[in-house]
């Protein structure tokens, strides 16, 4: 099977251990991986701040790039489910805009149901739970509301988790309300996100868990960002990080520090 | 909308000071979680909830489609059952309507039943310019109106104040306005309730003009429909000998059978009841009473006109959307600085008051600042959309308003420039590799727009090597 990765602007730039954790999984269980150069951003950030002209311009690109390929596999429920939710929405605006914009419309329908979270790909495509990953850590898990609400992943990422040998999953309190990231929200309402990420935080501390795992770093960046600040201790992973772990290739070897995304000092 | 609330600050300033208020967290908290509870339990006990969801949208949808139709058709219909119609464009219309209408009974005191298209219009107020005192009979909007106070929550007005500050409000103001409270007033429910009975026992008894709004209108019939928990409605409905409704054009139903899914829908959304405590319908002028209808456009056939914003017009005010907001639950109503709060709020009152130009209810000066900052009083987080009793997709009009909104300079360039990096892999490589070699030089808090980052999270370390150089670098061969 002929896989592209779609790392996404935030992972590409800032958390590309995500990524590299996503290409060794898959490879690991037998898929063709490619990452097509051409790929920049999905233009979520740009549509959802009210400017869907350039998120446009950048759907356009996007599916330009990734037509032809079996199946898309993005590290991040939000990116997907942009693509999945909004792009036929901006082509169907496109195309009432003008006539010859049926071509956009006709691509992003062939393109938008190839694009998968990480998740769905291993569990509805790839038929997998098991992925073979070794984690001894105490880990909970917070479902991002855009794979939650959005892309509908349900348990999907906890019957991943709970395949993983060594990893004990604790349920997370009030899993399901939002941490308060919301993309450019986090700066343009940044009182309330941090008095919504407050609350994320002290469910996540009363689980006792080491580890914050969740399908989009974005999110994650928000909250163990401010797990940081309080120097909780927490650390947090993308779900791709835990799963691509082996005992042969641990994230973090024993007797090293869990690195600058736990929740120690910069 | 009425003046109550203009000059507010945006929204995000009025969040702001909204988190550091522990009794209104403290209360907002508490109530927003038991309400959401009882919903969930009431909704997740009927197995045909998606499909009456889904029935709810259709009729409504249809009926918006046809609006032009059914309001004649209603108008028909009251006017054979001896009411009397009377159409308004705006709130200045509406109000001028209503306070003729009861100087022409001679009154200078109305009852109310709790409505929100009143307030929308700030009815009261206008009355009180022309020497109309109009009383609140509706326990949440009592409280409201004795504490000079605005309301917070669609369904429960007073979801900001606790049982202790409504004790204290009582025992303060209610001899203000008529009977006052007993002397031993305790701030138990019961003593609560019973010390508003009393107070408005006498003002029923007392009240010759009744001002109500409608939760349903009905075309077929002409019967408007009002659904409240305390009865205190069907006191002003039934016992003076004029009634005015203020109703919002929206709220029609083509046929009386559409009840059957609505009242099915409203309870459970919005109290988390199975059934209406007090459901009064009344077709035209009963026996003696004195019936006018006033419809209320005020804005909505510009929401109707918007492809994507018109499914606002779908809501049936059960607030169950506020009840699941995690911003609304953090900063309460008040910030929203409409009567209509919460996501609803959020995409209902910047279309109501005109999104892109001046309109009589923006007093021509065109979006204000709160109505600008509205459309993003929210993470997209979904919950509001999946509580939706009519589906309405929140989080989608939110998106297409952001869209029509004015953006401050500043943001609009920085937009730009990350257009122009991702426009172009090379650009995007170049500016990744820039900030990989400054990765030492950030500090740990950032001045100006990026203190909003890093007043309360630390920010993520900047790689030495970005994905895609990486992957160029080994073809995503080694670690």
């Amino acid at each position: 099977m002929r896989v592209a990765l779609f790392i996404t602007c935030v992972n590409d730039t800032l958390f590309p251990g995500t990524g590299r954790a996503v290409v060794r999984l898959l490879r690991r269980l037998g898929c063709e991986v490619d990452f097509p150069r051409e790929q920049t951003c999905c233009g979520q950030m740009h549509v959802n701040t009210g400017y869907p002209e350039e998120g446009t311009r950048l759907a356009r690109r996007f599916v330009d790039v990734f037509a032809g390929y079996d199946a898309v596999v993005a590290p991040s429920g939000s990116c997907a489910a942009m693509v999945r939710e909004q792009y036929p929405r901006l082509a169907r605006a496109a195309a009432a805009a003008s006539e010859r914009e049926t071509a956009f419309e006709r691509e992003v329908a062939e393109v938008a149901p190839k694009v998968h979270d990480l998740s769905e790909f291993l569990v509805d495509v790839l038929g997998v739970t098991d992925v073979g990953a070794y984690f001894p850590h105490r880990v909970t898990y917070h479902p991002t509301c855009h794979s939650l609400r959005g892309l509908h992943l349900g348990d999907r990422p906890a019957r991943l988790l709970r395949e993983v040998r060594g990893l004990e999953l604790v349920p997370l309190p009030g899993a399901e309300e939002c941490c308060g990231f919301g993309g450019t929200f986090a700066v343009k309402n940044p009182a309330v996100s941090a008095a919504m990420c407050a609350d994320k935080v002290h469910n996540v501390m009363a689980t006792g868990a080491e580890v914050l795992c969740a399908a989009d770093n974005s999110c994650l960046m928000h909250i163990g960002g401010t797990l940081g600040r309080q120097r909780s201790g927490v650390g947090v992973m993308h779900l791709a990080e835990i799963l691509a772990a082996t005992e042969q290739d641990a994230p973090f070897p024993a007797g090293e520090a869990t690195g600058g995304r736990a929740g120690g000092a910069r | 909308m009425s003046g109550t609330f203009l000059g507010m600050p945006a929204f995000p300033g009025n969040a702001a000071a909204a988190v550091r208020d522990s009794q209104l967290r403290f209360n907002l908290h508490k109530a927003t979680r038991t309400i959401r509870g009882k919903r969930a339990a009431v909704v997740g006990e009927l197995p045909d909830w998606g499909e009456l969801r889904a029935a709810g949208k259709e009729i409504k949808d249809h009926t918006l489609r046809n609006l032009d139709r059914y309001l004649l058709q209603l108008e028909e219909a009251v006017t054979r059952a001896g009411g009397r119609v009377h159409w308004a464009a705006d709130a200045a219309e509406a109000n001028r309507i209503v306070a003729e209408l009861v100087e022409a009974t001679g009154e200078t005191k109305v009852v109310k039943v709790k409505s929100m298209a009143t307030q929308e219009i700030g009815l009261n107020e206008a009355l009180a310019e022309r020497g109309v005192t109009a009383y609140e009979t509706d326990l949440a909007e009592l409280i409201v109106q004795l504490g000079d106070d605005w309301p917070s929550h669609i369904l429960v007005p007073a979801i900001h104040r606790n049982r202790s500050e409504i004790r204290e409000i009582f025992r303060e103001k209610m001899a203000e306005w008529g009977r006052a409270a007993p002397e031993d007033l305790t701030d138990e429910p019961r003593a609560l309730a019973e010390a508003a009975r009393l107070h408005l026992r006498e003002r029923f008894l007392s009240s010759k003009v009744a001002i109500s709004g409608a939760n349903f209108m009905i075309a077929e019939t002409g019967t408007l429909v009002v659904l409240e928990s305390e009865g205190n409605g069907r006191m002003c409905l039934t016992l003076p000998e004029t009634l005015i409704s203020v109703v919002g054009i929206e709220k029609l139903l083509p046929r009386w059978q559409d009840l059957e899914v609505f009242l099915q829908l409203l309870p459970r959304s919005s109290t988390g009841e199975r059934m209406n405590p007090y459901t009064s319908t009344w077709t035209g002028a009963a026996e003696g009473q004195e019936f006018h209808l006033v419809l209320l456009d005020n804005g909505r056939t510009d929401v109707l006109a918007d492809e994507v914003g018109r499914q606002a017009l779908r809501c049936i005010r059960c607030s169950a959307c506020l009840n699941v907001c995690p911003v609304y639950e953090r900063v309460g109503g008040h910030a929203y600085g409409s009567v209509y709060p919460g996501p609803i709020g959020a995409i209902l009152t910047p279309q109501l008051h005109g999104m892109t130009r001046a309109t009589p209810a923006s007093h021509g000066r065109g979006i204000s600042e709160l109505d600008a900052s509205l459309p993003y009083a929210s993470s997209l987080c979904g919950a509001c959309f999946e509580a939706c009793p009519v589906a309405i997709d929140i989080p989608e009009v939110l998106v297409h308003l952001r869209a029509k909104a004015p953006h401050p300079r500043s943001e609009r360039l920085a937009m730009r420039a990350a257009g122009w990096i991702f426009d172009r892999p090379v650009r995007l490589a170049r500016t990744q590799r820039f900030g990989g070699r400054l990765r030492r030089f950030v500090p740990g808090r950032l001045p100006g727009p990026g203190a909003a980052w890093t007043d309360t999270r630390d920010i993520p370390d900047i790689p030495a090597e970005s994905f895609r150089d990486w992957w160029d670098r080994t073809e995503g061969s080694t670690r």
